[in-house]
């Protein structure tokens, strides 16, 4: 039963997983930009949010309406003013300058807040569960996360599929040129899309500082794990990254479960098998040279 | 006054290749203008030009008497040129449908029910209505030259710019195309037709420009054209 239990808990935390890798997705999918500041703006995101409670004393719940939008519009600037114009330097460019990135945002993280590790406290929730054996039982936390990235990806999906940006967004990671000729300006899909993935990624964040302590050096392994689900749910699926988040979960999980400290060993091998025997992924569509 | 695109002494080169040298050329409000001339001549660089994909190292374009030599690429949609590629480009993972719409509603189209009724319009128009729903990557090649016409026309453009549209198709699917094409034409779009398939091109143009190493060699009566001893070189060698 208690194998029963890890897979769940693995199931759940794929959720978490998810919300870090969708934007990342996105951002790739579109624009084929491998954004390595991914984690380190999903920490930014969170300590902004002990910023405002600290200063403010609002609930984290609330505060959270203030950071996503937040982020949301520094993902939009950011790109619009200074990542399109890494774009037509090759694929090196992007990567030095988001690189680049991380190494400033740790370090400013690590002034303004010093090393110590701060948590978000997400009221009863947290420690709230559901019990269905003497086994297993669901906490409130984790499922409320899970329902959230399906909520986010469902979205996303069907904004894609049914509307005018979403159209844009798809013909644009289509062929941007050609979608430059049908009127579609790129520099502001790109900046929408890269706003997107930091409003995703802000959720993400504060949901990690939620469920567990964070300081300003841990966006890079947050980073991993959100390469891992992208990859093997396979790029550009949207659905493919749940599948990639809960993968990792589980793995994790049950890894952990054989000895407390394989779990992420274990998350690790299981991407390099996918990655051996599968290297497009598991849901992956065809992704444009 | 008539023209709605001017070139006024336009070069061009890519590195030590001038591919357009000098180049001066109008077309008037409503007038169909083919260019021939061999490979290499600067027919699609012009039209790269034209579509603001491309800039000029020297000379002005004119849209309509306005300046927009440094206009973007999606500016020039905007204002209401649209463009066809020699190959095909449609954007493989969407639908015939969705790949107009992306058109349409880009363009000069207002709310999305009007982009999605000029969808509907133009895929009838060029035949495609009944493949609406089939992924654009999987067409077979004289529909994906209709998408990529349908595409153009979403735009609602006045200058319609074509690439080799008849290129690579059959001589049944060149005449389907030819009618396809005439009946834009009735629509009083403006036009500029690169293609090799002169007959094609003759039953659709009211004059022709035959380029050779980025300069214009000939202009005029597309039978004159074809008919003069310049162009005659070109394709046949000298002293035909």
């Amino acid at each position: 039963m208690e194998w029963v239990n890890a897979v769940v808990q693995g199931i759940l935390l794929g959720g978490l997983y998810a919300l870090f890798a969708t934007g990342l997705s996105l951002v790739f999918g579109v624009m084929r930009l491998v954004n390595l500041a991914h984690g380190d703006l999903s920490i930014l995101a969170a300590f902004l949010l002990v910023a405002i409670v600290d200063a403010t004393g609002l609930d984290p719940w609330i505060g959270l309406a203030l950071v996503v939008p937040a982020l949301f519009v520094i993902g939009y600037v950011l790109q619009y003013g200074l990542l399109n114009r890494t774009l037509a330097g090759g694929e090196l460019a992007p990567l030095l300058v988001t690189f680049g990135l991380s190494i400033i945002l740790q370090n400013v993280l690590l002034e303004v807040f010093t090393a110590d590790s701060r948590g978000l406290d997400a009221g009863s929730i947290e420690t709230s569960s559901i019990r269905i054996s003497d086994q297993i039982s669901i906490g409130w936390f984790p499922l409320v996360t899970f329902i959230v990235s399906i909520v986010l990806l469902s979205v996303l999906q069907l904004a894609l599929s049914r509307t005018r940006t979403g159209r844009a967004l798809r013909a644009t990671a289509d062929d941007p040129r050609t979608a430059q000729l049908q009127g579609i300006d790129n520099r502001r899909i790109y900046a929408l899309a890269m706003g997107i993935a930091l409003a995703t990624v802000a959720l993400a964040g504060v949901f990690l500082g939620m469920r567990t302590t964070f300081g300003p050096a841990i966006g890079p392994a947050r980073l991993i794990f959100a390469f891992e689900a992208v990859i093997i749910g396979g790029l550009g699926s949207l659905w493919g990254t749940l599948v990639g988040g809960i993968v990792l979960g589980v793995a994790q999980t049950v890894g952990a479960q054989i000895s407390p400290g394989w779990g992420v060993l274990t998350g690790h091998l299981v991407f390099l098998a996918v990655l051996a025997t599968r290297p497009t992924g598991l849901f992956s569509r065809q992704v444009r040279q | 006054m008539g023209s709605v695109i001017e070139l006024e002494g336009v070069s061009k080169s890519f590195g030590s290749l001038q591919a357009l040298d000098d180049l001066s050329l109008q077309l008037d409000e409503g007038e169909a203008l083919g260019v021939v001339g061999p490979n290499g001549a600067g027919k699609t660089t012009m039209l790269s030009l034209i579509a603001g994909s491309l800039h000029p190292d020297r000379g002005r374009i004119l849209f309509c008497g306005r300046d927009v030599t440094r206009v973007s690429p999606h500016g020039h949609c905007r204002l209401g040129i649209a463009r066809t590629f020699q190959i095909p480009r449609p954007f493989g993972g969407m639908t015939v449908f969705e790949n107009v719409l992306v058109g349409a509603s880009f363009g000069p189209a207002g709310s999305d029910g009007e982009a999605e009724e000029i969808a509907v319009g133009v895929l009838a128009d060029v035949g495609l209505l009944r493949k609406a729903n089939t992924l654009a990557g999987s067409l077979p090649l004289l529909e994906r030259k209709r998408l990529e016409l349908a595409r153009a026309l979403a735009a609602r453009p006045r200058v319609l710019l074509l690439d080799e549209i008849a290129g690579g198709l059959t001589e049944p699917e060149v005449l389907e195309l030819v009618a396809t094409i005439r009946k834009v034409r009735a629509a009083s779009v403006s036009l500029v037709w690169i293609e090799h398939i002169v007959h094609a091109l003759l039953a659709v143009v009211d004059r022709l420009v035959a380029l050779d190493f980025g300069r214009k060699i000939v202009e005029g009566d597309p039978q004159a054209v074809m008919a003069s001893p310049e162009v005659r070189s070109v394709y046949l060698g000298a002293g035909a």
